[in-house]
């Protein structure tokens, strides 16, 4: 049974601060920070914004853009590293809201910044084998950075919802597979009751992200027998905008393919939404009969490959929601003390 | 709030669902089990409000009340929906831009919280009609 994309929805906070605004408070130099890591600027939270409000309104979007029965939905899965509740489904909530409840199951994924593929591909297993109709899988995160650390330079706010199903005639996107790379890489980790994550610092990259990205790509082309040149749009996991432009040249893939999906400089690294948001924005303006390739990576560390093939579908409910340049739009900027406010890092005695 | 307290009326503070009278075709929200003007008579069914409305009136909040601290100065207005209902609700935007008349959207928020330990409440604020977000 084919499965596929039905619908998306995207969200992303109007608050917005410049990387030179954080360089200012901590004495480095936002040029070559800007240059080195390509981000220019990141989103930021509402005060009363978290990963279940930002999931809610990505859920909601994509249940308006493909009018979607939201009962049909038998399962929500909420991917993020910063769910509100240590123990206490983030699911439930969106559930909840979208009137989905009470003939579902759902959970909170984690796993870093793909725990929202993770659960698309759980999805795809559900609505594969006929247990469920719809299923839908979320990547948001409020990603925290501890004050003064590299992270703090990126880490953002966002969501992505997709809602996953097996009817083809319903699909804007068949996916046509998808391919897992999973190791016990310990790269980035956040311990149990801390506010902020640690990494280590370059051993993120060649053992964490390349390594993994480049293993599920790899893999999932051999096991499709595709190649580059047969997709005409490429996302990955985008911490920055240099790792997902040197991964795309290392596997083959040009710029011009991946460049509609990299909104990280505009944006900063959504966590769970990072790779989903790329995959969105990449719908957003591709037409049928487009092949996207995408891959996802979590520290800890694993890649999701995934193939999909736009349906003639997405013409028609493209429009129905905000895309995701719509919601970069605008953006209210802020210094560091409203950011440091926003972010709860200013605590009231 | 107690957290059961909160929860009785969680699927209307999540999404706009009131009341409606079939008798007298008046729509209510917060739902009210029993319509006001029709008694007996009445007959009261559940009704999800469509969600825009516009600003009746509303004032500004310099001293905030504990836990909303933050978030001062806040705009804290009467929202009047499309079918007519009328409710508090803050509107998410910098206070400047409030004005009465203002069309507005909801959108979900948090609502509060219970201190660090306690339950955090979700539900509906406003935006103005013009913000994306």
């Amino acid at each position: 049974m084919s499965v596929g994309i039905v619908s998306y929805g995207a969200y992303i906070p109007k608050f917005r601060i410049k990387v030179e605004d954080i360089a200012r408070v901590w004495g480095d130099d936002a040029d070559i920070l800007s240059a080195g890591l390509m981000v220019y600027e990141k989103s930021v939270p509402d005060l009363d914004e978290d990963t279940a409000t930002i999931a809610v309104e990505a859920a909601r979007s994509a249940v308006s853009r493909h009018n979607i029965d939201a009962k049909r939905i038998g399962a929500v899965y909420t991917g993020s590293e910063s769910h509100p509740y240590a123990v206490k489904p983030t699911s439930t909530i969106v559930a909840e809201a979208i009137e989905a409840t009470p003939a579902l199951t759902a959970a909170d994924f984690e796993f870093a910044c793909k725990a929202g593929t993770a659960a698309m591909q759980a999805c795809m297993g559900l609505v594969g084998s006929g247990m469920v109709d719809l299923g839908m899988a979320i990547g948001a995160d409020v990603s925290q950075g501890a004050p003064g650390d590299a992270l703090e330079y990126t880490a953002a706010a966002g969501g992505v919802s997709y809602i996953i199903g097996n009817k083809e005639s319903e699909m804007i996107a068949v996916i046509e597979d998808t391919y897992s790379f999973t190791t016990d890489t310990p790269d980035f980790w956040r311990r149990e009751g801390m506010p902020y994550p640690e990494h280590g610092g370059r051993f993120t990259g060649e053992p964490g992200y390349f390594k993994h990205v480049t293993g599920a790509a790899n893999g999932l082309m051999e096991k499709m027998g595709t190649k580059p040149s047969d997709y005409d749009y490429a996302v990955f996991h985008q911490p920055n905008g240099k790792f997902p432009s040197r991964v795309a040249k290392m596997l083959g893939f040009t710029k011009e393919q991946i460049k509609p999906g990299l909104v990280v400089p505009w944006l900063g690294n959504t966590y769970s939404g990072s790779c989903m948001m790329g995959i969105a924005a990449t719908l957003d303006q591709a037409k049928p009969g487009d092949r996207i390739f995408a891959t996802a990576f979590g520290s800890g560390a694993g890649g999701d490959a995934f193939s999909f093939r736009v349906t003639d579908k997405i013409d028609e409910v493209r429009d129905a929601a905000p895309k995701v340049l719509d919601l970069l739009k605008d953006p209210v900027y802020m210094d560091y003390a409203m950011y440091a406010k926003h972010k709860g890092k200013i605590r009231l005695a | 709030m107690s957290v059961a307290r909160f929860w009785r009326k969680q699927i209307n503070r999540y999404n706009i669902v009131g009341t409606h009278c079939k008798t007298c075709d008046t729509h209510y929200y917060p739902p009210r089990n029993v319509c006001p003007k029709c008694r007996r008579d009445g007959d009261i069914e559940a009704y999800k409000f469509a969600g825009p409305g516009k600003v009746v009136t509303y004032t500004i909040i310099h001293t905030a009340a504990e836990g909303f601290e933050m978030q001062a100065p806040y705009a804290l207005a009467i929202i009047e929906l499309d079918e007519g209902p009328r409710f508090t609700s803050q509107v998410v935007c910098d206070p400047k831009e409030v004005s009465i008349g203002m069309r507005v959207r909801p959108v979900f928020r948090k609502l509060g919280e219970s201190g660090d330990k306690g339950m955090i409440y979700y539900g509906t604020k406003y935006v103005p009609d013009n913000d994306r977000n």
